[in-house]
């Protein structure tokens, strides 16, 4: 059984949390930190696994990690799964990620965790796993954007026009350069 | 109210969306907390307003600061909400954010369990989906109870996607709710053989769950999953099975050895490192379980070994890691096979990495030797010099004691050593085992008595030194070793050079810094010192040295004494008060160190860690009754009574035992009065003289007058607060009950009761009083465990942990369903009894339900009317004869079902009445159940010739099948059940039981056919069968290269298919074949079966040298007569030789001979069924046979070998003639009757019976050829 995944960048921050057993959320926090300090002072190159957290588990527990640029993945597992099986999930659970995020990378993390969370759900259910296909992932998680596509509908353009608007970087239209435009002289237009 | 929604939406467009709360979350790391208190406040009134896009929205922003830590339980309805939402956005959101933060504690969960129900079972394939993953997160036990049904029918989903999902649920659902277990169970095993791939990966996943706690349950399933792994192909789920087994093996030793092979060949074929690790640990696992009796186990030992050191040498960090923690398993059983990596294990307690370092010690404990010892802890003491963190540093610490102290200092030869390994071990900085370090000490000092000398010396100079030792580094427990000095020195003090000096040692004021326990002790060590120096300078008539000593005492005790601990205070009290008293003794000229010493005479002997439970209750001693009736009075002194006994227990086990002290009453009053608090009952008189004596005592005593002792409370108490009721007397000789109220208190005394005695030889041990066991030991080195109570043995007490979750599913998920373990079902359904008292609910009651429940009736009904088809059915076919032992069970089953249905379906019970009688002997021993067909499965190919002597001789109407036909029965019975709830599928209900019915037979066939196979082959003459009659298997083809081999059995009658299990052998002792190819080409009469998932031609790539590899092939029977058949084909296989030359392509034709008997069933009938088949004159078909008995041979004998080759049941045995029964697969009848002719001893004589001429006579044939062979 998986007991939790964490996702945490390398300064310790959470970009996503899943436990498949219940902690409240300052424990939960917790083990982010604890597991945090346990992997962020690992070498690279050294071994995948450390023995668990205290926090979680216990002896038959396993922190089985992978350090992808500045993101870090952790499952913590009991001993029925396999080490290298879960290192391998990792590695489908991120390549499914970059699949569905075009080159993933922190900020999509960050601002779509909901759909991380949706990709996670199609490897793993409760704690077990459900695929390691990345091919079936990937056509499950597309089929549910056409459904959520389907269901916006028109109804939502207003929102995404306003997210739009909100999107426009206005320090960017500062520094934008309009060319000279002469403007028509209405000499005779009196006011 | 459009107006309403329009400005909705437009205000909606204003809310923040999750992407503007990260955003401003980023914008505003200097006061995060405020910002997000201020989207909090915009998020609750978001979710006052009714618009489900709003809420949604909230929701989605509330999971996001769920995952900062924010608590949002508070805003549980509110999700609820949304995820009753029918948008699948907003329902996904709802359940994500169910799944991230509901909980047993979660209230309002209870609302949602039809809601939930509704979308597991929506028509909708995501909105199932999102449901099913949501809920796995977040069930509760009443979700579980109220869901389980509806997850169980999800599992015969049409959908793939769900089914695989329902199958994980269920395992949610079984941890939850563990009464579903059982009822579920027939429907996870059946997915294990799921076409998709994924659902079956599933059930693995969930079965290896449940079997990694609860192995032995699941044993019977080994031969399903024997079956996966040798046909998967899905390193996932071989992984799994492969550690499934891993947990199975320890359990069943024959298994192991059935799992060597193939996982030997997986070892070598398999190019995935995942999977090659699991092969190896399993077999690690197999080596342990079976130790020896394996005869290539070394070969395997070495495999196993020499993989494990391709990972460890390997470069990738994790194989390395993964390595090491394989190689501490074979270390358990083979330590030899791993010492030669020493040196390899060593290099890695250089590696950077602290895992590998840490497992690399684990392994260390095996590699050492009495020779090799001290190089490795000196290698360790090294590493611990430079380890940086005092986790690693520690954990090198305690496996250097580990390694020493395995098996009583095993490897110790020289214990100088040892001590002063472990002298240097209180220098290190900062350790937190210094409890550790000081059990050692004690331990070596007490166990090996010829090191005390140098031990007792070492302990002085570091009592001497101990105000340099670093004591005072954060966290650390070096002190502890203070006292194993202390008590050392002073319960050996004869070693010591200058006792005096040590004595004065441990009387520096720097003491008094240390830990109380550790005073304490010092304080009664002092006492021992003291009384050594006394002695000694009395007998040297040295009167000034003993004045001198006995000064320094009484000067320096009193820092003792008043120390603010009550151990400390009182010890140092007494021993003042002696000293005082030894002194005046002393002036008088008397001579007193002899009674000093005699304080602390005698020897301790080591005591079992068990030693206190093992007490026996005396006879006669009920633990449980009251002595005293509980009295509420006295209440101050007993709170002080109870801290200084917390004090007491503190301290007591550091030193002596580790079992727990009976608490203080009774030892006060052994060390004070030396009243037997255990004597019933004390006459007024002799009350009083105690208590006057004490007085007396404690009067004498300034220290007891002090507020803290109890002393003076206790007397006070008893003297002026109470009147001399005869009552209270006693309560005071007892000496608890008076000063206690509660009732906890009370019952614990009792506890401690029956223990006075030991006690007594307790407290005296402690006080060294007088031992009366103390033998010197006399050993180098005392191993013994220690001293158990008379009579009393060591034993590893399992203790169970009591809050083990998974513990409520330790189930036997083989024994049959009873008629009450069905799952309940949704609420509904139960109101429906209650129909005409409460119309209301049932208004409520959809449509769909009351479908479903009529759905569920119609089901029932139509079941309970195939399974009356069903017994006709068989009746009619079998002419009764047929009748399985479990066939009154299954009557029962049908009458009481039948019984609950009675108005709708009138003739069942008539059809259970007529069948009642026809099963007059039903006698089978129900607990052999599923081992049975495990333990044919087990054996079928490793120890035939065992199994056949295991069989007696005389056929006694022993039904080794009949289990497994109860089983069958049993399966079908629950599936009938749970065919009748599930309510969709009502319609399809009647021709699936149909083919239940059939299954039951097919299944008899299945195990029988494992049991007769043994030593049933077929008896077509083939001249290997002759030679070797209990021989398994027959020859199909053999070259100088490879021989095969072949056996049959029935797989699955109602579709007559024979399944023929072929061992492909590679004869060559250095040569791999390969390009493996094995085809069978279909006759009139036999096809291969494409269905099974075999291909024809089988191919495989290559096999090892001495390699065996099994096959097996599904054949389905074509002609309408149960006569031999033969199918003709080709081996064709490329030999390649060491050098790596191969051969060209080589080829074998056979022909594969299936007899008559391959069709046969022994199917059990009664003698009077028998009577009635033989009597209707059907079998017309007869032939007959006479045959001379070679030599000596026996009658029962013959009546073996022919049940077993011919696969015959035998019915009834009388003197010199016997009657045997078969079915065969096309439900034909065979009938044989054995007979010796009388005159001539040896003459048999046999007629065959049958409805088809094309299967008698040749059956007479195979049946004459075997009584022959």
């Amino acid at each position: 059984m998986i007991r939790g995944i964490l996702v945490f960048n390398n300064h310790g921050k959470p970009r996503l949390i899943k436990f498949y057993e219940h902690y409240k959320e300052d424990v939960q926090q917790q083990i982010v930190r604890e597991t945090f300090q346990l992997v962020s002072k690992r070498d690279e190159n050294v071994c995948n696994f450390l023995e668990g957290g205290s926090l979680i588990g216990g002896s038959d527990y396993k922190l089985i990690y992978r350090h992808y640029a500045t993101l870090y993945f952790v499952f913590c597992v009991d001993s029925s799964e396999s080490e290298l099986g879960i290192l391998d999930l990792i590695q489908v659970f991120v390549e499914t990620l970059d699949k569905c995020f075009e080159n993933v990378c922190e900020l999509d993390m960050i601002f779509h965790v909901d759909k991380v969370h949706h990709i996670l759900d199609e490897i793993v259910m409760g704690g077990m796993v459900l695929e390691t296909s990345m091919t079936e992932i990937v056509m499950r998680i597309e089929e549910q954007q056409k459904v959520e596509k389907h269901e916006a509908g028109i109804s939502s353009a207003p929102g995404r026009a306003m997210n739009a608007v909100k999107n426009i970087d206005l320090s960017q239209i500062k520094d934008m350069k309009f060319p000279d435009v002469q403007l028509p002289a209405f000499k005779n237009f009196k006011l | 109210m459009a107006l309403r929604k329009v400005k909705g939406n437009i205000e909606r467009l204003f809310d923040k969306s999750l992407t503007d709360l990260v955003r401003g979350i980023r914008n505003n790391r200097d006061n995060e907390a405020r910002y997000i208190a201020q989207c909090m406040d915009e998020i609750k009134l978001e979710l006052k307003q009714d618009n489900i896009a709003v809420k949604t929205n909230a929701i989605e922003k509330l999971a996001y600061l769920q995952m900062l830590g924010y608590d949002i339980s508070w805003a549980a309805f509110n999700i609820i909400e949304v995820m009753s939402s029918t948008k699948f956005t907003c329902k996904r959101v709802g359940y994500l954010a169910a799944a991230q933060t509901f909980s047993d504690e979660t209230d309002v969960l209870m609302l949602t369990t039809n809601m939930i129900r509704k979308d597991i079972t929506s028509s909708n394939l995501y909105d199932a989906s999102i449901a099913l993953g949501g809920l796995a997160c977040f069930i509760s036990n009443d979700l579980a109870r109220d869901l389980a049904n509806d997850a169980m029918s999800l599992m015969t989903s049409s959908k793939a996607y769900v089914r695989k999902r329902a199958v994980l649920l269920m395992y949610k659902v079984f941890l939850r709710y563990p009464d579903a277990l059982r009822p579920c169970f027939a429907r996870l095993k059946e997915k294990l053989e799921d076409p998709d791939p994924g659902v079956q990966s599933a059930a693995v996943n969930v079965i290896c769950e449940l079997a990694r706690k609860h192995p032995k349950n699941y044993l019977a399933l080994a031969p399903t999953f024997f079956k996966l792994m040798t046909n998967s192909s899905n390193n996932w789920m071989l992984i799994k099975i492969i550690k499934l087994f891993g947990a199975l093996t320890p359990l069943e030793p024959r298994l192991g050895k059935k799992l060597i092979e193939p996982l030997t060949t997986l070892i070598h074929s398999t190019s995935a490192m995942s999977l090659l690790y699991e092969c190896i640990n399993t077999v690690i696992a197999v080596l342990l379980s079976v130790a020896s009796g394996l005869p290539d186990h070394t070969a395997s030992i070495q495999l196993c070994v020499q993989k494990l050191r391709i990972l460890i040498e390997d470069s990738d960090q994790n194989l390395k890691y993964l390595g090491l923690l394989a190689m501490s398993k074979i270390l358990q059983a083979h330590p030899k096979s791993v010492l030669s990596l020493k040196d390899l294990i060593l290099q890695c307690l250089d590696d950077r990495d602290e895992s590998i370092r840490l497992r690399a010690l684990d392994l260390l404990y095996g590699m050492v030797n009495k020779k090799t010892l001290m190089d490795i802890v000196k290698k360790l003491m090294d590493h611990m010099e430079k380890a940086e963190g005092s986790g690693y540093r520690d954990e090198l610490l305690t496996k250097i004691i580990f390694i020493c102290s395995q098996n009583n200092f095993q490897h110790v030869v020289d214990f100088e050593w040892y001590v002063s390994v472990l002298v240097d071990l209180t220098k290190m900085e900062g350790t937190h085992h210094g409890e550790q370090i000081a059990a050692q000490l004690l331990d070596v000092a007490v166990r090996v008595s010829s090191i005390r000398h140098f031990t007792v010396q070492q302990m002085a100079i570091l009592l001497e030194n101990a105000h340099k030792l670093p004591l005072s580094a954060h966290g650390s427990t070096l002190h502890e070793v203070l006292l194993s000095a202390a008590w050392i020195c002073g319960e050996f003090s004869e070693h010591l050079i200058d006792p005096r000096d040590t004595m004065e040692a441990m009387l520096r004021s720097k003491v008094t810094s240390f830990p109380p326990h550790i005073q304490a002790v010092f304080v009664q060590n002092i006492g021992k010192l003291c009384s050594k120096v006394m002695v000694k300078a009395e007998a040297e008539e040295e009167g000034e040295t003993i004045r001198a000593v006995g000064r320094v005492l009484v000067d320096r005790l009193g820092m003792f004494v008043n120390s603010s601990e009550l151990e400390v205070q009182e010890r140092a009290s007494a021993l003042l008060q002696i000293i005082q008293l030894v002194l005046k003794h002393q002036e008088d000229g008397g001579k007193v160190a002899g009674a000093l010493q005699a304080f602390y005479a005698g020897e301790l002997n080591p005591v079992a860690p068990q030693a206190q439970k093992k007490v026996p209750v005396p006879d006669g001693l009920d633990l449980d009754a009251w002595i005293n009736e509980p009295v509420a009075e006295k209440k101050e002194t007993s709170e002080e009574e109870s801290d200084e006994e917390d004090d007491r227990r503190v301290q007591s086990p550091v030193l002596f035992t580790k079992s727990a002290r009976t608490k203080g009453f009774t030892h006060e009053e052994n060390s004070e009065g030396r009243t037997t608090p255990s004597r019933p009952e004390l006459s007024e008189k002799e009350l009083q003289d105690i208590r006057n004596q004490r007085l007396v005592e404690q009067a004498s005593n300034p220290y007891y007058i002090k507020p803290s002792s109890k002393g003076s409370r206790r007397t006070s108490s008893n003297v002026f607060s109470s009147p001399d009721t005869p009552k209270d007397v006693s309560d005071d000789v007892n000496g608890i009950a008076g000063l206690t109220s509660s009732e906890r208190y009370l019952r614990q005394q009792k506890k401690d009761k029956p223990s006075v005695k030991k006690d007594k030889k307790k407290s005296k041990k402690d006080k060294k009083d007088s031992d009366d066991e103390g033998g010197v030991t006399t050993h180098v080195v005392n191993r013994d465990l220690g001293e158990m109570p008379e009579g009393a043995t060591f034993s590893d007490d399992a203790h169970s942990d009591e809050n083990d979750p998974y513990k409520s599913l330790n189930i036997d998920v083989q024994s049959p369903l009873r008629i009450d373990e069905r799952l309940p079902v949704s609420a509904h359904r139960q109101v429906t009894s209650q129909r005409a008292v409460d119309p209301v609910v049932e208004e409520k009651t959809t449509k769909k339900k009351k479908h479903r429940e009529d759905g569920e009736k119609k089901s029932r009904k139509s079941k309970a009317k195939t399974e009356e088809d069903a017994l006709e059915k068989t009746g009619k076919k079998k002419k009764d004869g047929t009748s399985k032992k479990s066939s009154k069970k299954a009557a029962q089953e049908v009458s009481l079902i039948s019984m609950a249905e009675e108005p709708d379906s009138a003739g069942t019970t008539v059809v259970v009445q007529e069948e009642h009688p026809q099963t007059p002997h039903v006698v089978e021993d129900r607990n052999t159940t599923g081992t049975d067909d495990l333990s044919f499965w087990l054996t079928q190919d490793n120890q035939p010739k065992e199994k056949a002597a295991d069989r007696p001789n005389t056929l006694e109407v022993k039904r080794p099948t009949s289990s497994a036909e109860k089983k069958a029965a049993k399966e079908s019975k629950e599936k009938k059940k749970k065919k009748s709830r599930s309510k969709l599928r009502s319609h399809s209900a009647e021709e699936e039981l149909v083919d239940d019915v059939p299954e039951i037979v097919d299944k008899t066939g299945y195990e029988e056919a494992f049991s007769m196979e043994l030593e049933a082959i077929s008896g077509n003459g083939s001249p290997a069968v002759e030679e070797a009659p209990l021989s398994r298997f027959t020859l199909l083809t053999e070259d100088k290269n490879v021989k095969l081999e072949y056996d049959t059995y029935i797989s699955d009658a109602s579709r007559q298919q024979i399944a023929v299990n072929v061992v492909f052998t590679n004869k060559l002792t250095d040569g791999t074949l390969k390009n493996i190819a094995f085809e069978v080409v279909d006759s009139v009469g036999l096809v291969v079966d494409q269905s099974s998932g075999i291909e024809i031609p089988v191919k495989f790539a290559q096999m090892p040298p001495k390699s065996n590899w099994n096959m097996t092939l599904e054949l389905t029977l074509k002609a309408n007569s149960a006569s031999p058949q033969t199918v003709r084909g080709t081996v064709t296989y490329m030999k390649v030789d060491t050098a790596g030359g191969s051969s060209g392509q080589e080829m074998r034709d056979f022909r594969l001979r299936l007899p008559g008997s391959a069709f046969l069933l022994p199917v059990q009938v009664s003698v009077d069924e028998f009577a009635m088949v033989l009597e209707s004159g059907q079998l017309s078909q007869s032939a007959d046979a006479q045959l001379e008995l070679p030599g000596a041979t026996k009658f029962s004998d013959v009546l073996t070998r022919i049940c077993f080759r011919g696969r015959f049941f035998l019915v009834e045995h009388i003197g010199n003639s016997a009657t045997l029964h078969a079915m065969s697969i096309l439900q034909q009848r065979a009938v044989v009757m054995v007979k010796l002719l009388p005159g001539t001893p040896n003459r048999l004589s046999l007629v065959a019976k049958s409805t088809d001429p094309a299967l008698t006579g040749p059956l007479l044939e195979e049946i004459v050829a075997s009584v022959r062979g």
